[in-house]
């Protein structure tokens, strides 16, 4: 990630003494404008009763406590099925999708873009109402085929991003064609595409949540039950600053893991013969190039 | 068949909806992803501090908790909109983080040595700035901007859900009345392709005519 730091882009030259007052005075202004914002909305939040000790009571309760933990444990059981599933799901359509045979090819592109174009919901919904599944399930079907068809691509770009070298290199080594693959292409191209492979778990991290519309015991479902409870006088506002940062804190991490590891491999002398993507999760516009090596600016 | 041409004006209302949250919320996500843009590249580090905790709260939110937080989060404080309205919102902010990043790092794939001829041409900083880079930074925002609005109509499905008019909610009422289940989700599925590949397409032919020379 490149920083933007002033004179960083093409925007500036480097401010000279005025030109620092003057932004320092902007600097001060914008954080007086921001500052004032907070205070309205904290105001606001009083004004509108939101620190009442009803509305908080609910969170002191070990039942309460527990659901929302259960609700959670919900969240992340999805979430690991659902990126199990759809790892394995993606790696399938890419060899399908590399495969020789015309067939094939065309069977996995097929499946890739037609899921990749369809938004998650739907499939859920699909599979919750027309197929009529269990939650759990329709949840974890629909995250996995979305992001199955993603990370699809996102290998299938990851091997044809390895320098065409090492794949003649490997043929003229009397290797077979699953050999090249699983001894040279894939291990170079798994690295290489791991920071996008983890941007999209965050995708699918973040996508759980879609199980609280088809009524998946899940974290927000936890919370809107406490919401909704008429003796604590309906904690809409608290339940969400409980929940929100804990939602945004496990995907600020996985975000985070992301850049660090796109660091990492960055250094690494194991990725020299491919490009490191961008810790990104995949573009969705058909035909599109996902993201990574052919990106322009970044090495 | 006859689940799409009995129905065809609940077809074409949902539809209708979801092209319209579409249009709405990718203006204002445009508009706020640009001025949110242009704050991340200021000089001004309070301005940047901002548009970085923007980008980085929005794209670790998930869309169902934003939908949540916003559909029945705000009216609790005594602001009541219609729910399309509050749709546009959740979205527009949401995918304004993403347009963001796409437009911040069109931004930067622009040289430097660009911005120090313009100047040393004696362009003024509005000159440079409309003359040399953003025309370039135009040209390799195109795929990703597009990618983004695609997957903001994708998202408009959430809208649905939450009982907005649109195209995904018309199954509720289609399975209430009694038809096929699967055949009113593949009449879905065909909505959403054809907003999606109209995207696509238009984007397409956007990149065709300013794109980089590849």
């Amino acid at each position: 990630m490149t920083a933007a730091a002033p004179g960083a882009t093409a925007l500036y030259d480097v401010p000279g003494p005025r030109a620092r007052r003057r932004h320092r005075l902007y600097g001060i202004l914008t954080t007086a404008a921001v500052l004032a914002l907070v205070a309205w909305v904290v105001y606001l939040l009083f004004d509108t009763g939101q620190f009442t000790h009803t509305k908080w009571t609910p969170f002191q309760y070990e039942g309460i406590q527990r659901m929302l933990l259960r609700g959670l444990g919900n969240t992340l059981k999805a979430f690991a099925i659902a990126a199990v599933l759809s790892l394995a799901l993606g790696a399938v359509l890419a060899a399908g999708r590399l495969s020789d045979h015309r067939p094939v090819r065309w069977a996995a592109t097929v499946v890739v873009e037609f899921f990749r174009a369809m938004p998650v919901l739907v499939m859920i919904f699909f599979v919750f109402v027309a197929l009529k599944v269990q939650p759990l399930p329709a949840l974890v079907a629909g995250l996995t085929l979305y992001n199955g068809s993603v990370l699809a691509e996102v290998f299938r770009s990851g091997v044809a991003a390895v320098e065409r070298g090492q794949r003649e290199a490997a043929f003229a080594l009397g290797m077979r064609k699953t050999q090249v693959m699983t001894y040279v292409l894939v291990p170079q191209a798994v690295r290489a595409m791991l920071p996008a492979i983890i941007s999209q778990l965050v995708v699918a991290l973040k996508d759980t949540s879609l199980g609280f519309l088809i009524t998946y015991e899940e974290f927000l479902h936890a919370g809107k039950l406490i919401a909704s409870n008429l003796d604590y006088d309906l904690p809409f506002i608290p339940v969400v600053v409980v929940i929100s940062p804990i939602y945004i804190g496990m995907c600020m991490l996985l975000s985070r893991l992301a850049h660090w590891v796109a660091r990492w491999e960055r250094r690494s002398p194991k990725t020299e013969a491919v490009d490191v993507a961008p810790a990104e999760p995949g573009t969705l516009l058909p035909r599109g190039v996902p993201p990574g090596p052919r990106e322009p600016g970044r090495q | 068949m006859n689940v799409l041409t009995d129905n065809l004006p609940l077809f074409g209302e949902g539809f209708l909806g979801t092209v319209e949250l579409t249009v709405y919320s990718s203006l204002l996500a445009l508009a706020l992803g640009f001025l949110m843009a242009s704050f991340r590249v200021a000089p001004v580090a309070s301005l940047r501090a901002v548009g970085t905790v923007w980008v980085a709260v929005l794209r670790n939110t998930p869309l169902t908790l934003l939908f949540f937080a916003v559909l029945l989060g705000l009216p609790r404080f005594g602001l009541v909109l219609p729910f399309k309205v509050f749709a546009v919102l959740a979205l527009g902010c949401y995918t304004s983080a993403f347009i963001c990043e796409a437009l911040r790092s069109g931004i930067n794939t622009v040289p430097r040595g660009q911005g120090e001829a313009a100047r040393s041409l004696g362009m003024t900083f509005g000159q440079t700035l409309t003359l040399v880079v953003l025309p370039q930074a135009f040209r390799s925002v195109i795929p990703p901007v597009g990618s983004t609005l695609i997957a903001l109509a994708k998202n408009s499905a959430i809208a649905g859900a939450f009982s907005v008019t649109e195209l995904l909610g018309t199954y509720k009422t289609l399975g209430e009345l009694g038809y096929d289940v699967v055949w009113t989700f593949v009449w879905i599925a065909l909505g959403y392709l054809v907003v999606t590949l109209a995207i696509s397409a238009l984007f397409t032919a956007l990149e065709r005519t300013w794109g980089v020379a590849r």
